[in-house]
C-alpha cells in the first residue's frame, strides 16, 4: 500500500469561505424504501460512489466482497456496502436500516437503507420517522407491489410528505416509456389519498447510474431532473418555527438552590427572553428570564435547538410536562385517537396495559377499541380484534395520567408516542396521535356496587399511604408538602395528615407518653386507612418512634398500599437545625420523653423508600416520591393484568 | 420568520438531547472518555448539555495499557481543568498474564484489555448507560447500530433483534443487569467533528498535528515507537518523519500518516481531500470480515 501524501489547504481567505459554505449548507434527511430487490442499497452505493465518498480502502474491500458474496457477477455490488451485517452478507438481504453520509456542493445528505422484506418493515418505519423525504423504489418489470403500497402508507402516517417514485431497472425494460408512464399512473391513483406535497417520478438505472446524478441520453422522453438535482433543489422545509411555542421539558438542571432550569429542545416555535409561557398541565402561567447557555445567555432560541430555560416564577413543572405558547395551546387529555403501527410478534390487544412513551413523558396507557385496521393494498377499513406484527389501525386509548400533545399532523414532535411492553420492555408500536376524545362518549359505567377501585379509578389513581417516619426536625413535612404540591399539579386526589396538625384536633387529648404515643398512631393510621378507601393518596408525616405501631398502620392497609418513607437525618443535624427551638428545650431537660433525646426512635429496617437527607435538596427528594409513585403504578398494572392475558 | 439552523447546530442539538435523554431516564450512567477526538467533542457537548451544572455522570477510561503517552497526559490534564470524576481502569489479569499486541497480536490484545477490561469495569460499578463516541460513518456494521444500543446482561449486542427507533422517542426501559450504549455522535461524520472542533476550538491531543516522529514501516501502516516496549522485526528501522494520526488507539496498532498538517485549518483543509477512510489506520478493523460486527457482539464498543 501507499502512504498518501496529503496536500494541506492553506488557512486562506478562500479556505475560510469555503468553510462558511460548508456550515451553512442545509441538511436532508431521506429514507430508500419499497420491495425486496428493487434495488435500494443499490442506489445508495450509486449516490455515495457517484459523489466520491467511497474512500479507496473501502473501495478496494468492495471489490474483494463482491467477488465472494456479490450478485452481480464481476461487477462490483453495491449493496455490500451498506448491507452491513454479517447475516445480510450471507443472506443476501437487508435486515435492518443503515445510516449513510454524503454531500454535495449544494446539500448535505443523510440516508436511511431501509429493508425490504415485510418482517422488517418496523425497521423501515425507524428509517422513516426521522426522513424528511421517502425516495420509492419500483423494479420496472415489476409495478407496483404489495410492499410499495405497505412501505407508502406508513411512509405517509409518518409524516412524510414528499415522495421520489424511483422507476428503477429501467434498462431492462429497454428504457420503455409505456412501461414507465404506466407505473407513474398506477402509483399516483393509488396515492391520491396519502396526502402527499410531491411525488416526483423518474426512471432510472441505479446500477448504471441512468438519471441518477445526471441525466441519461437513454431516455430521451424524460424531461425532468435527474435524483440527485431534485434532491439539491427539492423544499422540505416545515417551518417549525412557524408553529406554536412548544417546549417539552426533558430535563430539571438544578446544580444549587440558587439555579433551576428547565431543558429541552424546542419541538415547535420560538422564545425569546421576557416571553410568557404556561405551564400546559397545568395551566400556571410564567415568563421566560433567561435562556441559559454556555458562553452567554441567549435573546432568542427556535425549534430544534437544545436548550435550558429559566422562568421568573417558581412554577411546578418536571419532565414530561411541556411549556408552551399561552395564546396557541396544546391538547392535555386523558383518552385520545390515534394511528398505531405495530411492530412486535405478540399482537395489540384492547385492554392489555402498556408504557405509553411521547418525547419526554411516560404514562400506563390502554388501547380500550380497536376502531378498525387499515388493508393496506386498498386502504379498506377492516373489523378487527387485535393487530398483529406489522399491521396498522386505528384505535382509542386511555392513559392513566393526563399528557400534553398536539395532533400528529400539526406538530410531528408533540403528537408521536412509542408503546413499550411492560414485561420485555420491546418498543412494541408506534402511535401518531389523531385528536383527543371528549370524555363523555367514552366513559363505559358498570353497573358495580361504589366500592375502592371504582372510587380510586374515578380520579384515575391507585390509593396510597406514604408514611413519613423520622426525627423531629428531619425535613418531613417540608417534603411531604412538596411532594403533595407535585401530585396535585399532576392530577392526583390527594390528603396530608400531619403529626403538629391532628393534635390540634382529633388528637387533642393525648400528650406524650409511650401509651399515648401509640394511641396517636391508631388513630392516624385508621383514619388515613379510610382515605385510602376513599381513594386518595395520603401523607402521613408523624414522627412515629416505635417499629411496632408502624407495623400495625402497615397491617391495616391493602397489600402494597403502605408506603413507608424514612427520612434519615442524623440527629446531630436536626438538633442543629431545630426549626422549633425544641431540642435546645430537651436538651436542657425543660421537655420530656423527647425523641432522640430521652425517648427512643426505632429506625426503620427495610423501608420501601430511604431519603437520606444530607446534601440533597427536598425538591429532589420530592421528585424522587414521585417517580416512585408513577413506577409503582406501571408495575402494579402489569400485575393488574396478570402478566398481559 | 425563518431561521434555519445549520448542519453543525443541528448535530449539536441532537446530541445534547441524547445526553439529557440518559441523565434524565438512567440511574447510573457514564461517558466512556478514550481521550480521541470524538472523546473531545463528546466531553464538549457533555459540558453544553448541562451548562452550568457539570455533567451527571463520571468519565471512565479503559487503559489498555499500549495508550500513547502523550493521550494518558492529555486526559489527566483535561480531567483537571474540567473538574470531572475520573475513572480509569486496566484490565490487571491481562497485565499480570503479560498480554501485548506484540506477542499475542492485536485480535487477543483487543479482546483482553479492551473488550473483557470493559465488560469488568461496567460490572464492577454497576452502570445502567454507557455514552460512547462512535459514529455510523465509521464502518458499516456501525452504520447498522441505533443511537440507545440495547445490551444484554452479558452486554452482547444482538444486531438481528435491535428495538425499533422511532423520532426523538427513546426507550430507556431495561431490566436490572441489562444495559444500553448510547451514541450521541451517531449521525456526525468525521469532516464535521473536523469542522466542530475547528468552529468551537476544542483542545485535543497533539498526536493529531503533524511533527517529526521516530516511526516504522510495517504491514502496509507507519508505526510510532511511542516508547521502549515497542519490538523491531528484523530489517525494520525506526526513522524520522513528518508524520499525523487521523485516529488514536493502541500505538503498535495504530497507523501514522504522512502529512505536514500541523494547525486545525490545515488539518480540514487535508480531509476535504482525503482519499482513504480514517479507519484504514486501524489495524483492528482488518483482521477478518466483519470484525468489527463480531467485536461489537461481545461487548467493544
Amino acid at each position: 500500500m501507499r502512504h498518501i501524501m496529503a496536500k494541506s489547504l492553506a488557512p486562506t481567505d478562500s479556505f475560510r469561505d469555503y468553510m462558511a459554505a460548508q456550515e451553512k449548507k442545509s441538511l436532508l434527511r431521506f429514507l430508500t424504501c419499497g420491495s425486496v430487490d428493487d434495488g435500494k442499497s443499490t442506489l445508495i452505493g450509486r449516490l455515495l460512489s457517484d459523489t466520491k465518498q467511497i474512500f479507496e480502502d473501502q473501495l478496494a474491500t468492495l471489490e474483494k466482497d463482491s467477488r465472494k458474496h456479490g450478485t452481480t457477477g464481476d461487477d462490483i455490488d453495491f449493496a455490500l456496502l451498506v448491507d452491513g451485517l454479517e447475516a445480510e452478507r450471507e443472506q443476501g438481504i437487508t435486515i435492518d436500516v443503515a445510516y449513510r453520509f454524503f454531500a454535495t456542493p449544494k446539500r448535505k445528505f443523510i440516508v436511511a437503507d431501509t429493508p425490504g422484506h415485510e418482517q422488517y418493515t418496523r425497521n423501515m418505519a425507524t428509517g422513516a420517522s426521522t426522513a424528511d423525504l421517502a425516495i420509492v423504489l419500483i423494479d420496472a418489470r415489476q409495478g407496483v407491489l404489495r410492499q410499495t403500497r405497505r412501505h407508502s402508507i406508513i411512509a405517509s402516517l409518518l409524516g412524510i410528505r414528499h415522495i421520489v417514485l424511483a422507476v428503477n431497472k429501467i434498462d431492462l425494460v429497454d428504457f420503455d416509456e409505456t412501461i414507465f408512464d404506466r407505473i407513474v399512473i398506477d402509483y399516483a391513483e393509488f396515492a391520491k389519498e396519502l396526502g402527499f406535497v410531491s411525488v416526483a417520478p423518474i426512471p432510472m438505472s441505479a446500477r448504471f447510474g441512468d438519471n441518477v446524478t445526471s441525466r441519461s441520453e437513454r431516455t430521451p422522453w424524460y424531461s425532468g431532473p435527474s435524483l440527485i438535482e431534485h434532491l439539491e433543489t427539492v423544499s422540505v422545509d416545515e417551518a417549525a418555527v412557524e408553529l406554536p411555542f412548544r417546549f417539552p421539558v426533558q430535563y430539571v438542571n438544578r446544580p444549587n438552590l440558587d439555579f433551576r432550569g428547565f431543558a429541552g429542545t424546542i419541538a415547535s416555535g420560538v422564545v425569546s427572553q421576557g416571553d410568557e409561557v404556561v405551564v400546559a398541565k397545568s395551566g400556571k402561567a410564567s415568563r421566560v428570564k433567561r435562556i441559559v447557555a454556555q458562553g452567554g445567555d441567549l435573546e432568542q432560541a427556535v425549534a430544534g435547538q437544545a436548550i435550558t430555560l429559566v422562568l421568573e416564577d417558581e412554577v411546578e413543572v418536571s419532565r414530561g410536562n411541556l411549556l408552551v405558547s399561552p395564546a396557541a395551546r396544546p391538547q392535555v387529555a386523558d383518552q385520545f385517537a390515534a394511528n398505531i403501527v405495530w411492530f412486535d410478534e405478540q399482537a395489540l390487544l384492547p385492554g392489555r396495559s402498556y408504557v405509553l412513551r411521547t418525547e419526554t413523558d411516560q404514562v400506563s396507557a390502554t388501547v380500550t377499541e380497536l376502531k378498525y385496521r387499515v388493508n393496506v393494498n386498498d386502504f379498506a377499513h377492516e373489523a378487527a380484534k387485535s393487530l398483529d406484527i406489522n399491521e396498522v389501525g386505528v384505535c382509542n386509548l386511555s392513559t392513566r395520567a393526563p399528557i400534553a400533545f398536539d395532533p400528529f399532523a400539526e406538530n410531528r414532535t408533540t403528537g408521536a408516542f412509542i408503546l413499550i411492553d411492560r414485561i420485555t420492555n420491546a418498543s412494541v408500536g408506534a402511535g401518531m396521535i389523531l385528536h383527543s376524545l371528549r370524555r363523555a362518549e367514552n366513559i363505559h359505567w358498570q353497573s358495580l356496587d361504589v366500592g375502592k377501585r371504582g372510587r380510586s379509578d374515578l380520579k384515575n389513581q391507585r390509593p396510597a399511604v406514604f408514611w413519613f417516619t423520622g426525627l423531629s426536625g428531619s425535613g418531613k413535612s417540608t417534603i411531604a408538602n412538596l411532594f403533595e404540591k407535585k401530585l396535585f399539579a399532576s392530577g392526583r386526589h390527594t390528603y396530608i395528615l400531619d403529626g403538629d396538625n391532628v393534635r390540634h384536633g382529633l388528637n387533642r387529648d393525648l400528650g406524650f407518653t409511650d401509651a399515648d404515643r401509640v394511641e396517636n398512631i391508631r388513630r392516624v393510621a385508621e383514619v388515613a386507612k379510610l382515605m385510602a378507601d376513599a381513594g386518595l393518596i395520603v401523607i402521613v408525616s408523624f414522627i412515629s418512634p416505635f417499629a411496632a405501631e408502624r407495623r400495625v398502620a402497615r397491617e391495616l392497609m391493602a397489600e402494597g398500599e403502605f408506603v413507608e418513607v424514612f427520612v434519615d437525618t442524623p440527629f446531630e443535624e436536626c438538633a442543629r437545625r431545630d426549626p422549633k427551638g425544641l431540642y435546645a428545650r430537651a436538651l436542657s431537660g425543660e421537655i420530656k420523653n423527647f425523641t432522640g433525646v430521652d425517648s427512643p426512635y426505632e429506625a426503620p429496617q427495610n423501608p420501601e423508600i430511604h431519603l437520606k437527607t444530607l446534601g440533597r435538596s427536598p425538591q429532589e427528594m420530592a421528585e424522587a416520591l414521585e417517580h416512585w409513585l408513577t413506577e409503582r403504578d406501571i408495575a402494579e398494572e402489569q400485575y393488574d393484568n396478570g402478566g398481559g392475558i | 420568520m425563518n431561521i434555519a439552523l445549520t448542519h453543525l447546530q443541528r448535530l449539536e442539538a441532537e446530541s445534547i438531547h441524547i445526553f439529557r435523554e440518559v441523565a434524565a431516564s438512567f440511574s447510573k450512567p457514564v461517558m466512556l472518555y478514550s481521550v480521541g477526538k470524538d472523546s473531545s467533542v463528546l466531553m464538549h457537548l457533555a459540558m453544553k448539555a448541562f451548562y452550568p451544572a457539570k455533567p451527571p455522570f463520571p468519565f471512565l477510561h479503559v487503559d489498555t495499557t499500549w495508550k500513547f503517552r502523550e493521550m494518558i497526559a492529555f486526559r489527566d490534564q483535561m480531567a483537571q481543568k474540567l473538574g470531572f470524576d475520573l475513572l480509569v481502569h486496566v484490565n490487571e489479569d491481562g497485565v499480570r498474564e503479560g498480554i501485548n499486541p506484540f506477542d499475542h497480536g492485536s485480535n487477543t490484545h483487543t479482546h483482553v484489555m479492551k473488550t473483557v477490561a470493559l465488560r469488568q469495569a461496567l460490572d464492577k460499578y454497576g452502570f445502567d448507560a454507557a455514552f460512547g463516541g462512535a459514529r455510523r460513518d465509521e464502518e458499516k456494521s456501525r452504520a447498522k447500530e441505533r443511537i440507545f444500543s440495547f445490551r444484554n446482561a452479558q452486554h452482547a449486542w444482538d444486531p438481528k433483534n435491535q428495538r425499533p427507533e422511532m423520532w426523538k422517542v427513546f426507550n430507556t426501559r431495561i431490566a436490572p443487569g441489562e444495559s444500553i450504549r448510547v451514541f450521541p455522535l451517531s449521525n456526525w461524520t468525521e469532516l464535521d467533528i473536523w469542522q466542530y472542533i475547528l468552529q468551537e476550538d476544542i483542545p485535543i491531543v497533539p498526536l493529531y498535528f503533524a511533527k517529526e516522529r521516530p516511526v516504522v514501516e510495517r504491514d502496509g501502516m507507519l508505526i510510532m515507537k511511542d516508547d521502549d516496549r515497542m519490538q523491531l522485526r528484523p530489517g525494520e528501522a525506526i526513522e524520522d518523519r513528518l508524520v499525523r494520526f487521523r485516529t488514536l488507539g493502541c500505538y503498535p496498532l495504530t497507523g501514522a500518516i504522512e502529512s505536514d498538517a500541523d494547525t486545525l485549518e490545515a488539518i480540514v483543509g487535508e480531509m476535504l481531500t482525503a482519499r482513504t477512510s480514517e479507519r484504514q489506520g486501524r489495524l483492528i478493523d482488518r483482521d477478518e470480515a466483519g470484525s468489527m460486527e463480531k467485536k461489537k457482539r461481545e461487548g467493544y464498543f
